[in-house]
């Protein structure tokens, strides 16, 4: 793949294919309770401890919406510049399985609460604008545990009823890059907006994928295949470019592309028949006649709109224009929610440049190491900015700098302390300076003689040897002036 | 003082605040009384036991402000009640006690009401005659063999045969007023949002009411007021202004409206229908209202429009009985296995029959044509009454095409069985209130009531017109209790 144009191409003998991809992001909505039920959505209890008579499906039980997920989908909406549908409705998606314990799933159809949007993609070769078709909210299934017994499946139905948003993309995606690029925007629209976790081990972020090809530079789509439920951006990769190379070697095959279903192995990397269209379950959709259809007021819609706090692309656009930061490191910042407000913590007292350039550089070094996030830090934002401005203002050097940053590492220390206990402290006094280097010009008469017969390379030398002499504390643009004075 | 069993239920409210008689007293009479009259097969679950221990209860602390003070009452066996089994007359349901009451159960136990225990009903409420009970037929305490009507049979009867002071049953195309109507009682389809549906085992859930029975419209009124509440637990509830509807119950109707739909004169109406209905337009006229001729010009597609509205929600809210977390389970060589022989072995015959029903109308490729049609000509008919409101405040019409029919009859006729509902199902399909009074009877005896439609949430000048004309008919109920050997 070209990292210039973006171009995500296959190519064959005579042909040369363009790979379609559609995403449909299937993300638990941030709330303590379930879309229908009051019943906790807290991961990891006990199994089937979180489950009202509502979730299990008892006879004569109701559906009863929870307020706080329809503004959560409306939030996440706004979010993706979308329309919102004043009016929804939610329908009934019937099938029988012994997780879902109602018989069908409560989902939104033909009218989902939010309509279409966009989403901004900054790919290397420029940004790319990619359509939203819809969100709607539904219900989850609880979980069918097939492992724990050979001869019996056990079902747990806390997740029953749990608030999920459903995200459809139109068919914009071009690349693997670009489908990395959109499910981390999305994740990061959603965490700005605490509307989803976006934690994809938990599996509050799922999707379903949608593949085609089609020749270069036609038109018309090709005969797609959904990939369901993949559970990381590395496994949605590999199953792409596994079922774009199926489809591309059918067709070179002279054979036919059927539309299906299909699942990605993730031990064997490579996706196979769930289900043919034939097969595809007749859903028999229709309105919850225990519910009536969900109608939204202006003043409620406006109400969360006033609500929504500065999301990503706006916040680069501000770090640009008043930090004077480069497009890539604006990005870098603001890919979360968390790194942009620690490095707005960081910046409040202390020079842009370099915190922009400690924390993509050492910080986010430090934490790739550890393998931890940002919100994980061993050194917090107020003794990070407190080292930038010991930089700052002359205090330390730079390579004092580095050495005290991974002593904090190890114990988020205040660096005014640590400079002050292993007397650290830069040497800025020009007297002590100029003894010092009488010194080091006194034990290398040879030196200073080539150096005077025009060896100007040595200047460095003296430096170093001043450096040296002072363990490294000597203010180094004062050791040039007092050595140019000098010599 | 006549026999307790006997008495209307403000009567008995009366002796009871007047220390005539202790509730223990009534709640046994009537208990004394369904242990003779098993015969007629209304109970599923007796709970006399708990029912006299509450009474007693009552009688040493008893709370005479209540609106029911220790009143015994059986209910239809769709209401679940907490701790006490609840079946909605299906094999399915046989072993299910519910942990939780229903809100309308709740509000007649929190007004003082007795559960006396679980009548019989048509196996979830799918029947007009109780013979689709997995609990086996009711019989009517008109006449042996006789159909009390259905869905909710067991409460007619019971009702009829002094069981129960008062009843409850649900409605969903007539399941209250047609047996009403056969049993020569009061039986009130309330608007739809008025009673809470949380708690009622759901058949359709865009027609299911659940409304009072009663032997005259005063009680009945006053057991409405008891049972309507709005309630955050069912969405569809309406949060309207309710009543104390026996309080300010009136027959002073005059100068109402009352218009007489020309299309409910159906083809082959027996002639007994039609003479009652002529009969029933004179007493409205006597009682000082104006009879106006109203077009419902929708009216004959009700039925086949009921019948895919309704099966096609009960294909959908009955998919929740599959075996594997309450009730009956028949295991099967795998989950598929188990859910048909579950689901074979749970239903019956008319239950399969819907489910079959439902999900073909909602199948891809058939809903535009049958589900989606039926919702445009429900709001056709729905737009007819709106209309005709425009020009009335009730509407009258009788309440069923025939009296009672015998056990047996019809079964093997679906479709006959289904037109015994053609006057009943506009009104859900419509969500407006409906009441049955009885009005007179047949020729071999058996009785045959009047529907009276009102206007959304006006519950109020429904019952007075009810209350007026039943003055005028003073109709008396021809029952020997034959089934006391």
């Amino acid at each position: 793949m070209s990292k210039t144009t973006g171009e995500y191409l296959i190519t064959r003998e005579k042909n040369i294919y363009e790979v379609v991809i559609g995403l449909e992001i299937h993300a638990q909505v941030l709330s303590n309770s379930k879309l229908f039920s009051s019943s906790s959505t807290k991961f990891g209890a006990e199994p089937n401890t979180q489950v009202s008579l509502v979730d299990a499906a008892f006879p004569g039980m109701l559906p009863v919406i929870n307020e706080y997920c329809i503004k959560q989908a409306v939030k996440t909406g706004i979010g993706l510049k979308a329309k919102i549908n004043k009016k929804s409705i939610f329908d009934r998606k019937n099938y029988f399985y012994a997780d879902l314990p109602q018989g069908y799933q409560i989902s939104q159809y033909k009218h989902p609460i939010v309509g279409e949007g966009t989403v901004i993609l900054d790919m290397p070769y420029g940004q790319r604008e990619i359509g939203i078709e819809r969100l709607h909210l539904e219900q989850d299934a609880g979980k069918s545990i097939h492992d724990l017994d050979p001869q019996s499946t056990f079902v747990d139905l806390n997740r029953s009823g749990v608030a999920l948003m459903e995200i459809v993309s139109k068919p914009d995606l071009r690349s693997l890059d670009e489908v990395n690029a959109y499910v981390k925007k999305i994740r990061s629209i959603m965490r700005y907006l605490e509307t989803c976790d976006g934690n994809m081990q938990e599996g509050s972020l799922r999707a379903d994928v949608n593949v085609s090809v089609k020749k270069k530079g036609t038109v018309d789509l090709g005969t797609r295949c959904e990939i369901k439920n993949v559970n990381s951006i590395k496994f949605m990769q590999m199953a792409i470019d596994y079922e774009a190379n199926r489809q591309v070697d059918l067709i070179e095959e002279g054979k036919k592309i059927d539309q299906e279903t299909r699942l990605f192995d993730i031990k064997k990397n490579e996706t196979r028949t769930m289900r043919s269209k034939e097969d595809a379950h007749d859903y028999r959709y229709f309105p919850d006649p225990d519910l009536l259809p969900l109608e939204l007021k202006n003043d409620f819609i406006e109400k969360i709109k006033s609500e929504i706090p500065e999301l990503p692309d706006e916040k680069k656009k501000r770090f640009i224009d008043k930090f004077n930061l480069s497009s890539y490191e604006a990005n870098i910042l603001v890919s979360d929610k968390e790194t942009s407000s620690y490095f707005e913590k960081v910046i409040k007292n202390s020079d842009v440049k370099l915190a922009t350039n400690w924390i993509t550089g050492e910080l986010f070094a430090l934490l790739n190491e550890k393998d931890l996030e940002i919100t994980q830090s061993p050194i917090s934002s107020e003794n990070l900015s407190k080292l930038i401005n010991l930089i700052k203002n002359g205090t330390i050097s730079g390579k004092i700098a580095k050495t005290i940053f991974e002593l904090m590492a190890n114990g988020d220390l205040d660096p005014q302390k640590v400079v002050e206990e292993k007397g650290l402290k830069q040497e800025s006094d020009p007297k002590a300076l100029e003894s010092l280097i009488d010194k080091v010009i006194a034990e290398n008469p040879d030196k200073v003689k080539e150096y005077k017969s025009g060896k100007e390379k040595l200047f460095g030398f003296f430096v170093g040897q001043a450096m040296k002499v002072s363990d490294g504390k000597a203010n180094p643009k004062l050791v040039n002036d007092i050595l140019k004075k000098k010599l | 003082m006549s026999d307790i069993t006997s008495q209307k239920l403000t009567e008995l409210i009366k002796n009871i605040k007047d220390k005539k008689i202790s509730s223990e007293e009534v709640t046994k009479s009537f208990v004394e009384k369904a242990e003779k009259a098993r015969t007629l097969n209304c109970y599923i679950t007796e709970d006399f036991d708990s029912a006299i221990k509450k009474a007693k209860k009552f009688d040493s602390k008893p709370n005479f402000n209540l609106k029911l003070p220790g009143i015994p009452i059986a209910v239809k066996d769709l209401f679940c009640t907490d701790g006490l089994k609840t079946t909605a007359g299906s094999k399915i349901l046989n072993n299910f006690i519910p942990t939780y009451e229903s809100t309308v159960t709740h509000n007649l136990w929190n007004e003082g009401g007795i559960l006396l225990g679980k009548l019989n009903c048509d196996e979830f409420a799918m029947g007009s005659s109780n013979e689709t009970s997995f609990f086996g037929n009711v019989q009517s305490p008109i006449d042996k063999n006789l159909v009390p009507g259905g869905s909710s049979g067991g409460s007619a009867s019971a009702l009829a045969s002094n069981l129960t002071p008062v009843t409850i049953g649900t409605d969903t195309g007539g399941s209250i007023r047609q047996p009403a109507s056969f049993t020569g009682t009061v039986g009130l389809k309330p608007t739809y949002g008025s009673c809470s549906r949380y708690g009622i085992v759901a058949f359709a859930s865009s027609l299911d009411q659940a409304g009072p029975m009663a032997k005259n419209v005063k009680d009945c009124a006053l057991l409405h007021e008891v049972m309507s509440s709005y309630d955050l637990k069912d969405s569809t509830s309406v949060d309207f202004k309710r009543n104390n509807y026996s309080e300010l119950l009136t027959n002073n109707i005059k100068g109402k409206k009352i218009g007489i739909p020309k299309e409910y004169r159906v083809d082959g109406m027996a002639k007994e229908i039609e003479d009652l209905w002529i009969k029933g337009i004179e007493y409205i006229k006597e009682c000082g209202a104006e009879v106006i001729d109203i077009s419902l010009p929708h009216t004959s597609y009700a039925l086949p429009t009921y019948y895919i509205v309704a099966p096609a929600e009960a294909s959908s809210n009955l998919a929740r009985y599959d075996g594997v977390k309450y009730g009956f389970r028949s295991d099967g060589e795998n989950l598929i296995d188990m859910y048909e022989r579950t689901r074979s072995e749970g239903f019956g015959n008319e239950v399969k029959r819907r489910i079959m029903i439902g999900t073909y109308v909602l199948s891809s490729g058939y809903y535009d044509a049958y589900y989606l049609k039926a919702q445009k000509v429900r709001k056709l008919i729905k737009n007819d009454f709106d209309e005709a409101y425009k020009k009335v405040d009730a509407i009258l019409t009788p309440s069923t095409p025939s009296s009672a029919f015998k056990i047996g009859e019809k079964t093997n006729d679906p479709v006959s069985m289904y037109l015994n509902d053609i006057f009943t199902v506009p009104i859900n399909l419509a969500g407006l209130p409906g009441i049955s009074i009885p009005a007179g009877l047949d020729i071999k005896g058996y009785p045959l009531g009047l529907q009276i439609i009102g206007k959304a949430f006006d519950e109020q000048t429904l019952l007075n017109i009810a209350y007026a004309m039943e003055e005028k008919i003073n109709f008396k109920n021809n029952i020997k209790e034959w089934w006391i050997k």
